[in-house]
């Protein structure tokens, strides 16, 4: 039992990281209806970014700084090249621009900063927390719960400038309905900058968690994938949804992996989400909180 | 001037349907089929142009996989672009295909290769069918993450089983030769011949099937699946036989990658960067158009080719060394542009700039 909640913890504190890939994916789809393939690309260009600007001896805050700077640059870029022209395409459409925009931002990256492995250190080790190890003997790692901590304030965050501010309300207006949104005056072109402003700001921060884990390397861009089923688990529009979806990703891949595994070969943890996703899509297509498709010819 | 129909009356339905009704293009596609089958053997086998190109670099290194990512590309097109079913999973079909191929010539003593080809389709199909399944209950995003699940489950089905590479320590299958109706096809010149035809065959059977009923009720389907619905075309039938057809084309083409390009493959060989690959060759070049399959394939297969004799080329004329890395990622770059800006200037490709062209060629010189 003690080993069963060692490994459900671990996961949901894994999921907690899954969470914050997903959350970036929400605000872009619920602003403007693009399912962002390039946020894993563009998770790896912020962390990239800070790593590449600190390795030059600039401040590490400064560089955070720089690196967001560099985002709000790629947010104005996007709306610009991909998203302006491409106004009122099929959503298909979009996602396919996506991912050659995913191509673009991974090759500039590479082209700048090199593409060798960088390692990140944010002075917090991951080690477990001797207190909780002593008194349950569980292990609980330091570097897991204050990126749990850190995704809760951000997603705090988020929900208050969701809610209470103009741009905010603003944001939701664009994603209920474009035109109506047109109608009373909010501009299109500025949410959309703001909105993927905002994503990139997601993509630092899980750029820089991420990457003081398992250093900062191409592979962050395969979180996109590890984010999917996160996505149709909790449902593309729902913030709740990323989190949970998260957590209940995290959770049962660890357990998966640990019950299942051995009966297979092991290894599952590649594809275990997707058929979890796959098989909780059949019984509801939208999602644990989307919004319920209605067809109508 | 030159191309023009007026003129060429069609009397009969069966004319009016014919799968090139405008003589132009029944000869233009002769022509090709005639330097494709004749004109390029022959050439390559003229001892005067032995020296002068290297026949074999082209054949292995373009020729093929060209032909074999159109092959791909063709089936993906069938279930992206006439049924309107996104897959990212065309990689994993494709290794269904090959692994299926290996383990029949292996297992079944005497089969002739392409009698094993088919079944390895067959195979194919039916893996495609599983996990097309979901698509009859989501739809758009939602299923495109399904097939995700059918690219990773079949990759590491195959590494994790061993019994699909015969116990081979590196999980690497070697090819069986290849050999139909009694002879090898052991060149390169015999190879191309062979993956040539099949490729042929396989693109009028393409041809001729989106211009049927079942394509009809495809491109219904990709429109308004509702309407269709209502219409009274079977929702199931409709979308499990473009899935089984689209991996039946995947399963061959990945048959082909294996025994006609590689040679030695793995299970990673078939990774999601080849199905994003295949993908990419369907958007540029044209969703929902056979040509455009042909055309796509092309573009991916031959831009990384140009941009390599471009980089030695500067490194000859400046006399600077391109560093590798460099390359890859302008490849990128570029690969990344192109999609973009195909997508916003041209949502349907190359083989829509190609129909364009001929709208304009029908008027030309005379525009007016």
């Amino acid at each position: 039992m003690q080993f069963f909640f060692e490994v459900l913890i671990g996961g949901l504190l894994a999921g907690v990281m899954y969470s914050l890939v997903a959350l970036g994916f929400v605000l872009i789809y619920k602003a403007s209806g693009v399912f962002n393939f390039a946020q894993g690309s563009m998770v790896f260009f912020a962390a990239l970014t800070v790593v590449g600007f600190a390795g030059m001896g600039v401040p590490f805050w400064l560089s955070i700084g720089l690196a967001l700077a560099t985002m709000l640059l790629l947010a104005l870029f996007t709306e610009r090249v991909v998203l302006r022209p491409l106004v009122n395409q099929p959503q298909i459409t979009l996602f396919m621009a996506t991912i050659g925009l995913s191509f673009l931002i991974e090759g500039t990256a590479q082209l700048v900063w090199g593409a060798q492995v960088h390692a990140l250190d944010l002075g917090v080790a991951d080690e477990p927390i001797e207190w909780i190890l002593d008194r349950t003997s569980m292990s609980i790692s330091k570097f897991d719960l204050m990126a749990s901590g850190i995704a809760a304030t951000l997603v705090a965050v988020l929900a208050v400038f969701f809610n209470k501010t103009r741009t905010g309300r603003a944001l939701r207006a664009v994603a209920d309905d474009h035109q109506a949104a047109l109608a009373v005056g909010i501009s299109l072109r500025r949410i959309w900058v703001i909105v993927w402003m905002v994503a990139g700001f997601v993509a630092l921060v899980t750029g820089l968690l991420w990457g003081a884990r398992n250093g900062v390397q191409f592979a962050l861009t395969f979180l996109a994938l590890k984010a999917l089923p996160v996505l149709i688990l909790g449902g593309f529009e729902s913030i709740a949804g990323a989190i949970v979806g998260g957590l209940i990703i995290g959770a049962s891949e660890k357990l998966a992996e640990v019950y299942i595994g051995p009966y297979v070969g092991g290894g599952i943890e590649s594809w275990f989400p997707y058929v979890l996703a796959l098989l909780f899509l059949l019984v509801r297509p939208e999602g644990l909180f989307g919004e319920k498709i209605i067809d109508r010819v | 001037m030159f191309y023009r129909e007026a003129g060429q009356f069609k009397s009969t339905y069966a004319e009016d349907q014919g799968l090139f009704p405008i003589r132009q293009d029944r000869i233009g596609m002769a022509v090709i089929l005639a330097i494709a089958f004749l004109v390029l053997p022959v050439a390559s086998s003229a001892p005067a142009l032995r020296g002068v190109i290297d026949f074999n670099y082209w054949y292995n290194g373009v020729i093929i996989p060209f032909l074999i990512f159109s092959l791909a590309a063709l089936g993906l097109n069938i279930l992206t672009g006439y049924a309107g079913l996104l897959s990212l999973g065309t990689g994993a079909f494709m290794a269904v295909g090959a692994f299926a191929a290996y383990n029949f010539e292996l297992r079944v003593p005497g089969i002739p290769m392409l009698a094993s080809f088919i079944l390895a389709g067959i195979v194919t199909a039916g893996v495609g069918l599983v996990f097309g399944l979901p698509s009859l209950r989501i739809k758009g995003f939602y299923l495109a993450v399904a097939t995700l699940a059918a690219q990773f489950f079949v990759v590491w089905a195959l590494t994790k089983f061993p019994w699909f590479s015969n116990y081979s320590t590196s999980g690497v299958i070697a090819a069986q030769k290849l050999v139909a109706f009694g002879y090898a096809f052991d060149s390169p010149v015999k190879r191309y011949l062979l993956v040539l035809a099949i490729v042929a065959v396989m693109a009028l059977a393409a041809k001729n099937m989106v211009r049927s009923s079942t394509g009809r009720a495809w491109m219904a389907v990709r429109d308004m699946d509702v309407a269709a619905e209502v219409i009274g075309i079977p929702m199931m039938r409709t979308k499990l036989l473009a899935f089984a057809v689209s991996s039946f084309y995947c399963g061959v083409a990945g048959a082909l990658y294996a025994f006609a390009y590689l040679g030695n493959v793995e299970p990673q060989a078939f990774d999601l960067d080849l199905s994003f690959r295949i993908l990419f060759m369907v958007i540029i070049g044209g969703v929902g158009s056979i040509l455009g399959s042909f055309l796509g394939a092309a573009f991916i297969v031959v831009l990384p080719i140009l941009l390599d004799i471009w980089a030695t080329w500067f490194e000859r004329t400046a006399g600077i060394a391109v560093p590798a890395g460099l390359v890859s990622n302008l490849t990128l770059i570029i690969f990344g542009a192109l999609i973009v800006f195909f997508l916003a200037v041209e949502p349907l490709g190359l083989a829509r700039l190609w129909q364009i062209a001929k709208d304009k060629l029908r008027l030309w010189p005379f525009p007016h």
